[in-house]
C-alpha cells in the first residue's frame, strides 16, 4: 500500500514571487514530482489558516504555503501576515494531530527555481514517508459543518 | 408547520450540556408566562412529569417544537435526539452545544480511553484503588443493569438528527428566545437551516472604540482592569468578537470581558477556530519570526481558546490521532 502510495500535496504559492519560481522551474526543466497541486494566489497574506484545514478535510497528504522572501512582499506586509498566522496554526494542527511534515511555508523568490524544485522534492519525501492524511471514522461529514456554520440557504 | 386550533405543544430536552440553557428560558422572566399561555410543554425533564414512554406513545408530529440543548456524547442522548425528531414538526437546536458541540466538544482533543482513565484514575482527586469502571451493561442478582454508552467523541446535533433552527449562544438570551418562540407563534420561522441571530459580527454590536490594532503583549483578563471605552483586541486582550456571530449584543464585551465566541462563526466563515486564530495572529505588532513566537506564546491554550465552541464544527473534528486510538 505505502509503495504504491502518491501524496496529494496542495501548494498556495503567491503570484509575485513563488509561483513565478515554481513557473522557473519548469522553463528551466527542473525535475520534481507530480505531487504538487499549486493554487495561485495573489499573496500568502491570502491564504487563511481554514484554507489549510480545508485542505487537509478535502483529501490532501500535506499542504504547502509560499511567499515571498521576507521584505519582499508586493503588497509590502502581506507575508509578515502569513509569518504570524503560521506561528499560529503550527500549534493549532498539532493539537489536532496533523504530523509536522505535513505542512509547510517557505520563502521562494522567482529566481530560485533550483530552490523550489528541492523543497518540493524534500516536502513529497517527507509525507510519503508519513502516509495517507485520513480523519478519524466516524467525523461527521462536510454538509453538516455547512449548515451548522451558514444559516439558512446562504450556508457556505 | 401543520394548521392547527388551540394551544401548542413544546417539548424541551437536555442532553450533554450543563442546564444553563435549561436557566436561559427562565431568564424570560414573566414573560415565560406568555409562554405558557401559547404552549402546552408536553416534555420537559427538568420540569414537567411527563416521561420517555408518554413521548414515546405520541403520533409522529404530534410535538410542534422540540428545543433540544446540549452535545449528543452517550447512547442516551441519540435515542431521546431521535426519538424527539420522530414526534416533532420542527427541532430547534438550542444553546452552542447543540449548534456546535460547545464546551462538552472540547472533549474531542482527548480519546474516551484518555478521557475515562483521567476521571476513574489519574486525577489527583479520584480514590479509585480497584479500577472500577463504568460498564454499558452489568449483571447482579436481580437482573441486568445497564448505562449509557459513552461515546468516542462529542457530536453536535445536526450529526444525529436533522436539525431545522439553530438558536446560539452559551446560553442564547432572552431576547433571542423569545424572538424565535414568537415567530414560531406566529408562523413567521424564516427557512429550515437558518440560525436565529443575525449574520454579522460581534464587533458590528460592540461599541468600544476601534483604531489600530496593534499587539505588543497578549493580556489576560486577570492582568489588567481594561480601559471601559477601548476595543479590548488593541488592548490586548483576546477577543474573539471579529469571526464571531451578532445576536448578544456584546453582553461580555459591556462586561469588560473579551467574546469567547459562543454564538459560533457568521455564514461565510468556514471554521470558526481558525478563523479567529488568523485574525488575533496577524495583529502581533513585530515582523521578526521568534519575537512573534514570543508574543503569541501569551496565548495560553490557543486551540481551546479558539475552538471553545466548536470543536465538533471544525473541519477536522478534533484530534484525528487521538480519536483514532480510542477505538475502544
Amino acid at each position: 500500500m505505502t509503495e504504491s502510495f502518491e501524496p496529494r500535496i496542495v501548494g498556495f504559492l503567491c503570484n509575485w514571487c513563488s509561483y513565478a519560481g515554481a513557473d522557473l522551474a519548469g522553463v528551466s526543466r527542473l525535475k520534481y514530482p507530480a505531487n504538487l497541486r499549486i493554487i495561485r494566489v495573489m499573496c500568502s497574506g491570502r491564504v487563511e489558516p481554514s484554507f489549510i484545514l480545508k485542505a487537509f478535510r478535502d483529501g490532501a497528504d500535506g499542504v504547502l504555503v509560499a511567499g515571498c522572501h521576507p521584505g519582499d512582499c508586493h503588497y509590502m506586509e502581506g507575508n509578515y501576515k502569513t509569518m504570524r498566522r503560521w506561528v499560529m496554526i503550527e500549534g493549532i494542527l498539532e493539537d489536532f494531530g496533523v504530523e509536522k511534515g505535513r505542512f509547510r511555508l517557505a520563502w521562494v523568490s522567482a529566481s530560485e527555481g533550483d530552490r523550489f524544485a528541492a523543497l518540493v522534492r524534500e516536502m513529497v519525501e517527507d509525507v510519503r514517508r508519513l502516509g495517507p492524511f485520513r480523519l478519524p471514522e466516524g467525523t461527521p461529514d462536510q454538509a453538516t459543518l455547512a449548515v451548522a456554520a451558514g444559516g439558512g440557504g446562504s450556508g457556505a | 408547520m401543520p394548521e392547527r386550533t388551540g394551544k401548542l405543544k413544546f417539548a424541551l430536552y437536555w442532553a450533554a450540556g450543563c442546564g444553563g440553557c435549561e436557566v436561559a428560558l427562565l431568564d424570560t422572566d414573566e414573560r415565560l408566562l406568555e409562554l405558557a399561555e401559547l404552549a402546552d410543554i408536553v416534555f420537559w425533564p427538568i420540569a414537567v412529569d411527563a416521561k420517555r414512554e408518554h413521548v414515546e406513545a405520541m403520533g409522529e408530529g404530534d410535538i410542534d417544537v422540540a428545543f433540544i440543548n446540549g452535545a449528543v456524547r452517550n447512547s442516551e442522548q441519540e435515542e431521546m435526539c431521535r426519538l424527539l425528531r420522530e414526534k416533532s414538526g420542527t427541532v430547534v437546536a438550542f444553546g452552542s452545544c447543540a449548534c456546535f458541540g460547545g464546551i462538552p466538544g472540547l472533549a474531542n482533543f482527548f480519546s474516551r480511553r484518555e478521557i475515562l482513565d483521567w476521571v476513574y484514575s489519574a486525577s489527583p482527586s479520584t480514590a479509585n484503588p480497584d479500577g472500577i469502571r463504568p460498564l454499558p451493561q452489568h449483571q447482579v442478582r436481580e437482573g441486568r443493569l445497564t448505562l449509557p454508552e459513552f461515546y468516542r467523541q462529542v457530536y453536535k446535533l445536526n450529526d444525529i438528527i436533522q436539525v431545522d433552527y439553530y438558536l446560539p449562544g452559551c446560553p442564547p438570551p432572552p431576547n433571542l428566545v423569545l424572538e424565535a418562540v414568537t415567530a414560531i407563534a406566529e408562523g413567521k420561522l424564516p427557512p429550515p437551516g437558518s440560525t436565529l441571530a443575525p449574520d454579522t459580527t460581534v464587533c458590528e454590536e460592540c461599541e468600544r472604540v476601534k483604531e489600530e490594532k496593534r499587539v505588543r503583549a497578549f493580556k489576560r483578563p486577570h492582568e489588567i482592569v481594561p480601559d471601559p471605552d477601548r476595543c479590548l483586541l488593541e488592548l490586548g486582550m483576546v477577543c474573539c468578537g471579529p469571526a464571531t456571530r451578532a445576536g448578544c449584543g456584546a453582553r461580555c464585551l459591556s462586561a469588560n470581558m473579551p467574546c469567547r465566541g459562543c454564538f459560533g462563526p457568521t455564514s461565510r466563515v468556514l471554521d470558526h477556530g481558525a478563523r479567529i486564530a488568523g485574525a488575533i495572529a496577524t495583529l502581533v505588532d513585530s515582523q521578526d519570526e521568534e519575537e512573534i513566537r514570543d508574543i503569541l506564546e501569551g496565548i495560553p491554550d490557543p486551540s481551546g481558546t479558539f475552538y471553545r465552541f466548536g470543536l465538533p464544527a471544525s473541519l477536522l473534528g478534533g484530534n484525528r490521532r487521538k480519536l483514532r486510538e480510542g477505538v475502544s
